[in-house]
């Protein structure tokens, strides 16, 4: 096995360095090493999405990235979205529209939903269930998440 | 200050306590939590469907760096197999030995031989690929009514037979009815297998040290698996705590005790370290329970007026291979709800239980009743295109008439309240059909599916399902314990285990109206064997028609007590003592009064109580309900049906359900949407297939397919509100009531879509394939 690899990433706005197993992938370098964990792992063929975390602004699913990947990358996961008091538009609209029961996808809804927005402000309801379309949710049926990304565009 | 009636909190659609730490990524699920001095878990899987065991061979895995041991199934000294816990009354079943790891023959792929615990979570893995198993194959069967054919390979050589049991359930005369009939119709209906599919798979960490077990599971019965660890390890049950973190979702897949939530006690305990499994989700799809997997023969006879006169199903049942918890009695669950709305005078439902070379089949999400709705509800339509009648009209002449309730069915079962066609009038108001059909677009062929409804749950009448009656070996009670701390606040312990529901909203809604206090102000504990009294969980749609029921039972003691303080200390009467404007007030003198907080301190500081009171302010109760619960509703389905490519859009959903009185409507509204689209997943999109050789092709969420937001539409729901007698908040359960209806409203749907081309009937899955090889046939 190959010897460990540093790896140096800015997480959350904070600089982070670990040496690690060249195969560690990057959810389990952020839930295990950096003891992150609100970034979910709900499948291993990278359908759930609910691992999915900002990578240089864009989602993507740290379940099919290595650390070593993201070496010199800026990751946002959902601890970095807001905080008590100061939660961000869609952990509020989440929260006011019932979109999440069980909760466990509900952190990479919210940054697959925040990556939409970024690109597309004011989404249609189409758009906003084909952006959510590698997001996984089965409590929900959807209904309450897409209302609440929409009512946060508008927020 | 001036005391108001204030708007009570049940009834209002208030955001959920549960909800910051969830969006803050600040919950605490299985996997989240560490120990220190933790070791890693993974588990040796067979690749085979049906073998011996010839050896296996561990000592290449032993040596692989950081690992601590390995075991296989002889290591295993445990008391016994794995649990079942519910065979149908009067009746014997085969019930072969299910151990946490197989000991001498594999029965399905996926059946664990080998344990490994190491140091690290990925090192375990690498260490399990170095154990080898010499399997000696035998035969498979994965069709369960080919297991059932004489010569068939069998699943349990021992038995001689792949037959598990047989029960039935009827009531009238059946012969008579079907002499009556005028029409009969005959359908072969399949509901195919299916996965719970929870997005947080299973996981355990167990913590075994100085002569007690602490284990963490994803799992909605923390006080089952107490009770099953106790058993099975030997040790006694107060030295066991069985803890239910945060749950991601659960749908009746961790409503069972599995055998590595054992096999891992029992490592904890041999190596005196804490161990963590978590597991994946291929692993999941292949050793977590599945769900439905019938094939039945259903007959409905009517005469040409359209009365319906007998009903009859024989239900072919796969349990796959092993009986789990509650594995032969699910298909049972079914036949007390066989008739549905439907005022039928003679219905039979006969099971039969087969074995096959597959994982467990067990309670998932509405677990038997939405067999049982699709069956009556599919074949109710295929009966109005034979007598050329309405379908509304057919439905409409056959509902249990709303003043004949509470309502003995044929078979004995009593409802508790229902006006069907009350749902259906209000479901017509959104809803109108020749509108629907004249907006089809063109080259789409337009489909209008309904379901009417109704559904047994609340579970449960102890003496009803209980030892010796329908042969449950538990009571299913529930029960509370409400605390008033000397601030006012409050803490509910509730013996439920809710992972997603929102009991902690419900039931602080419930407790902050009887107290006059608020809901923040109300932290609802459960999950945890530690705390609270002992309780049964979550499941069968009876978290508020049985765990509410007891969190008001116990809230009313506690009411009960702080008016007589109230009374006491006001010298007033204490039946004039009520809870207005915040406050315990003396009616007609609202100025006159005290606060939860003030009567808690008068509670906790004692020096001003009843003669004979005893200080403190907290209650117990225990609730055993006198009857099961009936939810109901009417849904309609648009579907739009590419009759080029087979391809199905579900374009419209609407859904009235009564579930009684609403507490909060947002989340009942969030329940029944979740409820639908399980539903339609199984409908259109989601089947567990194995083939021939029983090898899971559907092993992955690539090849599982859940549905997502892109393959559903937005709902519209409306609610009636019929109270149930059975409790004091006269409600019902909602948490499979959108599974239990929307299978045949999608199925409904499709077939009306299809019938102008001559297709008169199709079973699920309606794939593109399907439909597309259906609309072909169809054609030549």
């Amino acid at each position: 096995m190959a010897g460990p690899v540093r790896v140096s990433m800015t997480v959350n706005g904070t600089q982070q360095s670990a040496d690690v197993e060249p195969r560690l992938l990057l959810v389990h370098f952020l839930r295990e090493t950096l003891g992150l964990t609100g970034t979910h792992v709900g499948c291993d063929t990278s359908n759930c999405g609910a691992c999915t975390v900002h990578l240089n602004g864009e989602a993507v699913k740290s379940c099919t990235l290595l650390a070593a990947q993201a070496d010199g990358a800026e990751i946002t996961t959902i601890e970095g979205m807001g905080q008590e008091g100061a939660l961000h538009p869609l952990q509020e609209a989440f929260w006011e529209h019932h979109g999440l029961q069980c909760g466990y996808c509900t952190p990479g809804m919210i940054m697959a939903s925040a990556d939409l927005l970024s690109r597309n402000p004011h989404p249609t309801e189409g758009e906003v269930r084909e952006a959510l379309a590698g997001n996984l949710c089965r409590c929900t049926g959807y209904h309450n998440i897409v209302k609440a990304v929409l009512a946060a565009a508008e927020a | 200050m001036t005391a108001t009636v204030a708007e009570p909190w049940v009834g209002r659609p208030i955001k959920r306590k549960e909800d910051p730490r969830l969006i803050m990524g600040r919950a605490r699920y299985v996997d989240d939590i560490n120990v220190t001095g933790q070791l890693w878990a993974t588990f040796v899987r067979s690749p085979e469907a049906h073998a011996k065991i010839l050896s296996i061979d561990t000592s290449a895995a032993r040596e692989y760096p950081g690992v601590r041991a390995v075991f296989t199934g002889h290591d295993l000294d445990l008391a016994a197999p794995l649990p079942m816990a519910w065979v149908p009354p009067g009746i014997e079943v085969n019930n072969p030995p299910h151990w946490a790891l197989a000991k001498d023959e594999v029965h399905h792929v996926g059946d664990p031989v080998a344990l490994v615990i190491g140091d690290d979570r990925y090192a375990v893995v690498d260490a399990a690929a170095q154990v080898f198993v010499d399997y000696d194959p035998l035969p498979v069967v994965t069709d369960v009514e080919a297991a059932l054919t004489d010569g068939s390979p069998l699943v349990h050589e021992e038995l001689g037979t792949n037959r598990c049991h047989e029960w039935s359930l009827g009531g009238g005369d059946l012969e008579a009815g079907f002499a009556a009939a005028d029409v009969i119709v005959e359908r072969r209906v399949v509901n195919h297998r299916t996965a719970g599919g929870a997005i947080e798979p299973r996981g355990v960490l167990a913590d075994y040290r100085a002569g007690a077990l602490t284990l963490t599971s994803s799992t909605q019965v923390p006080h089952f698996l107490r009770l099953f660890l106790a058993l099975q390890l030997g040790i006694s049950e107060d030295r066991v705590r069985a803890i239910a973190p945060e749950v991601g979702g659960g749908f009746g897949s961790k409503l069972q005790i599995y055998g590595e939530e054992i096999a891992l006690a029992w490592a904890s305990r041999k190596l005196e370290r804490p161990i963590k499994w978590i597991e994946t989700r291929s692993e999941g799809l292949l050793t977590t329970h599945h769900g439905r997997d019938q094939v039945a023969y259903v007959r409905v006879g009517a005469t040409r007026d359209g009365k319906i006169t007998a009903f009859h199903t024989k239900i072919i049942a796969d349990l796959g291979a092993y009986l789990m918890l509650l594995t032969p009695t699910i298909p049972s669950l079914g036949a007390f709800v066989m008739s549905g709305v439907y005022d039928i005078p003679a219905v039979q439902t006969d099971i039969v239980g087969v074995f096959t070379n597959k994982i467990s089949t067990d309670a998932i999400r509405g677990a038997g009743r939405p067999e049982a709705t699709h069956m009556i509800e599919v074949c109710i339509d295929q009966l109005a295109a034979e007598l050329g009648m309405d379908r509304l009209e057919l439905r409409r002449r056959n509902f249990i008439d709303p003043a004949s309730f509470p309502h003995e069915t044929a078979i004995g079962v009593v409802y508790d309240s229902g006006n069907y066609a009350g749902a259906l009038d209000k479901l017509l108001e959104h809803f109108d059909a020749d509108a629907e059909r004249a907006a089809a677009p063109a080259g789409k062929l337009r489909g209008i599916g309904y379901s009417t409804y109704t559904e047994i749950c609340g579970l449960a009448p102890s003496r009803v399902t209980g030892p010796s009656g329908f042969g449950l070996q538990t009571g299913l009670w529930e029960s509370a314990m409400v605390r008033v701390h000397i601030t006012g606040a409050v803490t509910v312990y509730t013996g439920t285990s809710p992972h997603g529901q929102g009991l902690e909203t419900t039931m602080a809604q419930i407790v902050a109206d009887k107290l006059g206090t608020s809901p923040e102000n109300v932290e609802v504990i459960h999950g945890d064997t530690a705390t609270g009294p002992q309780g049964l969980g979550t499941y069968g749609s009876r978290s508020t028609a049985v765990g509410g029921e007891s969190v008001a039972r116990a809230t009313d003691k506690v009411a009960d007590k702080a008016r007589r303080i109230v009374a006491h200390q006001l010298e007033a009467a204490v039946d004039d003592i009520e809870v207005i404007g915040g406050r315990f007030a003396v009616k007609g003198s609202p100025d006159k009064g005290m606060t939860i907080g003030e009567i808690a301190g008068a509670a906790y500081i004692p020096e001003n109580l009843p003669e004979d009171m005893e200080p403190g302010l907290e209650e117990l109760a225990f609730y055993d309900p006198s009857n099961f619960v009936f939810p109901f509703g009417a849904h309609a389905c648009v579907v739009d049906v590419d009759p080029e490519t087979g391809n199905v859009d579900v374009v419209r959903y609407v859904a009235v359900d009564d579930c009684g009185p609403a507490i909060n409507p947002k989340l009942i509204a969030g329940q029944v949407h979740g409820g639908i689209v399980h539903a339609i997943g199984q409908a259109l999109f989601e089947q567990i297939h194995y083939n021939e050789d029983g090898q899971l092709v559907t092993g992955t969420f690539a090849d599982y397919a859940l549905p997502s937001a892109a393959d559903v539409p937005s709902f519209e729901l409306d609610r009636t509100e019929t109270p149930s007698p059975v409790n004091s908040l006269g409600v019902k359960g909602v948490g499979e009531a959108g599974t239990i209806a929307a299978t045949p409203a999608v199925l409904n749907a499709v077939v009306d879509a299809l019938r102008p081309l001559g297709v008169g009937y199709m079973n699920m899955p309606l794939s593109s394939m399907r439909i597309w090889e259906t609309i072909q046939e169809a054609k030549s």
